[in-house]
């Protein structure tokens, strides 16, 4: 049992997972164009004043792509559970956190896609001006979305498999969400004010930690979660 | 070595539910090296709930099981090496191809990727092998998941009404596959409905009825077991 | 499964909900009215200890659900759900009796302030922690898949707490026993200790109730199997 077998199956479910999506579109566009919705909806609520749109708009987005990232979790189990390739799966040898381990990343390479579209769409609608400290502002979006990734690939495999799967997964994962979500929108938030106060690091250091933490706990779980 | 320990399967009163309903209520059953063992029983008499309990795919609620000497909940990971089971859902992906659903079990079992075309073609399936799972019939679903039995080479075949779907050819394909892994050493318990199909190369059967096996396991008369001196060596 | 016995807890409980009066009553009786609050101050002694309780609850949660996953006994599973159960009743009293401490203190009934909020999320989570165990059938996999859930939710209660705070901070700087009147101080442990007790109670008492049902179902399962368990 070596790192070239387990990296073996990690990079085999990726793919896997990832060639699924590019062939069946749908999933992916509609996903993408539910969280352009969102944006457009948020900004019903909040604007037409420009100022105003502005100071929503790293809230806005972040729940946009929440919203939308619940679906793809979901959908990344569905594919398993349709034919019974979960079953076959769960068949092969090997250590269990390589599933959870190649579904985290065809779920962040799937979730970074859709952002950077629910990114683009949002400079325009929320006429956002792009900071000079835009890398900040990336880490930022690329940390958020790991926490977001971990949790909910984690979550799903659990909440997929009961009877109430649409309201199961939201209801476990918004909550356990809370730190990443006050941390990412608050960083973004100051990012694109110019961050005056200096707070942008001390968030970005608290997602650092927070994505760490479940990262290695969710990897250690894994196999509680999946085997029964 | 304890010898009793080192047969293919060792089941001893295996009990599983479902709610509160009791699916198995302690199957004890016994299988031999170089064996074919057919599974008999009514619709929801528990069959395939014990494929997937010997398959490590369901945790029993009572009493144990070992493969080879591995628990199946204990050392789950050793009993997956030997097992390869043929559910009653192919467990495709229905948007890759043939190949690549080959591919892909092959990755996962840790084995080289480069003989998939032969062996597809051993199934009868090279023409469509690279076209999506998802316009494949059931009967070609089938040899697929067979292809992927063959490919994994297990010493156990746990087989779910393996003949379903499968037209004269097919059927051919599986039982060879069947006598091949008897041959080697191995040993096959294969749930039926009819036993027509498979009445060439069954050892014996075995009846589930309300929950247990129904009359004590008994030599058939149908074929002499292979190297039934291979289960003590 | 051994069914808990009543027998000495039977008294506990009444010794609880004794002390828990009494306690009450001298904290009520002995207290002077506050500078700004008047008798208003009276309703720290259920908010703050049921707080406290909500915290230890949790934290009982993660040790039960930990040994679980450790040892994989269906005792731990039984304990660290009775946990939740107790945890998010005193979770709920909590943010209620804030609530009605808040409005006349503070003039509204709900602010955004890092404690009330962080505690809200808390509820939330582990209202998932019992949602979960609703619609897991499998006594197995509800076990474990919730033995996972409420360690990871009860690792995530600094973190929220950290963050909550540091998105916003309206309270007033935490108080403990050194700051305050001593007047107070002594109201305030003896009804914590009174929580304490009636929240062992309760974990207990639900124990019991959730072991009786396991009870039934396993001798229904040693009919099933006809007689072959104990």
């Amino acid at each position: 049992m070596t790192w070239n077998e387990d990296w073996g199956r990690i990079s085999a479910i990726a793919r896997k997972d990832l060639i699924t999506e590019r062939r069946s579109k749908a999933g992916f566009n509609s996903v993408a164009a539910l969280g352009v919705t969102m944006l457009v909806l948020f900004g019903f609520a909040f604007g037409p004043d420009a100022q105003a749109l502005r100071d929503a708009a790293a809230g806005a987005l972040w729940l946009a792509i929440l919203f939308a990232g619940v679906l793809a979790f979901n959908r990344s189990y569905q594919v398993e559970l349709e034919s019974g390739a979960l079953d076959e799966l769960l068949q092969y040898p090997g250590a269990r956190w390589t599933i959870y381990a190649g579904k985290l990343i065809s779920n962040l390479i799937f979730v970074s896609l859709m952002l950077a579209i629910v990114v683009a769409a949002g400079i325009v609608l929320f006429q956002i001006h792009i900071p000079s400290a835009w890398p900040m502002l990336l880490v930022t979006l690329l940390l958020g979305i790991v926490g977001l990734v971990t949790l909910g690939t984690f979550y799903a495999a659990m909440a997929s498999r009961t009877r109430a799967r649409e309201v199961l997964l939201p209801l476990l994962l918004f909550p356990m969400l809370v730190p990443v979500l006050l941390a990412a929108m608050s960083a973004s938030k100051a990012l694109l004010g110019g961050d005056l106060m200096h707070e942008a690091s001390a968030w970005i250091r608290l997602l650092l930690g927070y994505d760490v933490i479940f990262l290695v706990a969710a990897l250690f779980a894994f196999e509680h979660v999946i085997e029964v | 070595m304890d010898l009793q320990s080192d047969l293919p399967i060792d089941a001893i009163r295996v009990a599983r539910r479902f709610g509160s309903k009791w699916v198995l209520r302690g199957v004890s059953l016994r299988v031999h090296s170089g064996e074919v063992v057919g599974l008999l029983g009514a619709n929801g008499s528990g069959k395939s709930t014990m494929l997937r309990i010997l398959a490590t795919l369901l945790r029993p609620n009572a009493g144990t099981a070992s493969i080879y000497g591995h628990d199946v909940v204990s050392a789950a990971d050793e009993v997956r090496r030997t097992v390869g089971i043929l559910a009653h859902a192919p467990g495709l992906y229905d948007d890759l191809t043939a190949r690549e659903n080959l591919r892909f079990a092959a990755e996962m079992s840790g084995l080289p990727t480069t003989d998939l075309g032969s062996l597809l073609g051993e199934v009868g399936l090279s023409e469509v092998a690279d076209e999506r799972v998802r316009g494949f019939s059931s009967g070609m679903q089938r040899r697929l998941a067979v292809a992927r039995l063959m490919l994994r080479r297990p010493q156990l075949l746990l087989l779910d009404e393996p003949y379903s779907n499968l037209d004269s050819d097919g059927i051919v394909l599986m039982n060879s596959l069947i006598s091949r892994t008897a041959r080697g050493g191995g040993a096959s318990l294969i749930v039926l409905h009819e036993l027509a199909p498979a009445s060439g190369i069954l050892d014996r059967t075995v009846t589930i009825v309300d929950g247990r096996i129904a009359k004590p396991e008994k030599p058939a008369s149908y074929r002499v077991p292979v190297s039934a001196a291979g289960a003590i060596s | 499964m051994v069914v808990p016995r009543p027998g000495a807890w039977r008294w506990f409980g009444v010794f609880a909900f004794a002390f828990l009066i009494f306690t009450q009553t001298l904290a009520i009786l002995t207290s002077p009215p506050d500078r700004d609050m008047g008798d208003l101050e009276k309703i720290l002694y259920v908010h703050v200890p049921a707080a406290w309780i909500t915290f230890l609850s949790f934290f009982v949660v993660l040790a039960f659900s930990a040994r679980y996953l450790w040892k994989g006994r269906e005792k731990d599973d039984l304990l660290a759900a009775a946990a939740a159960e107790v945890g998010a009743t005193f979770n709920g009293l909590t943010l209620l009796l804030g609530m009605i401490w808040g409005r006349p203190a503070w003039g509204v009934w709900w602010t955004w302030d890092a404690r009330l909020t962080s505690t809200l999320v808390l509820f939330l989570i582990f209202v998932g922690y019992l949602a979960l165990r609703e619609f897991v059938d499998d006594a197995q996999r509800r076990a474990q898949w919730s033995a996972v859930v409420g360690a990871l939710g009860a690792i995530n209660v600094p973190i929220v707490y950290m963050s909550v705070r540091w998105w916003r901070t309206l309270h007033q700087i935490q108080s403990n026993p050194n700051t305050m009147d001593p007047a107070y101080v002594l109201g305030l442990r003896a009804n914590a200790f009174a929580f304490l007790f009636i929240m062992i109670y309760f974990i207990h008492q639900r124990y019991v109730i959730a072991s009786l049902q396991r009870a039934t179902e396993h001798a229904a399962e040693a009919v099933a199997l006809g007689g072959q368990q104990e």
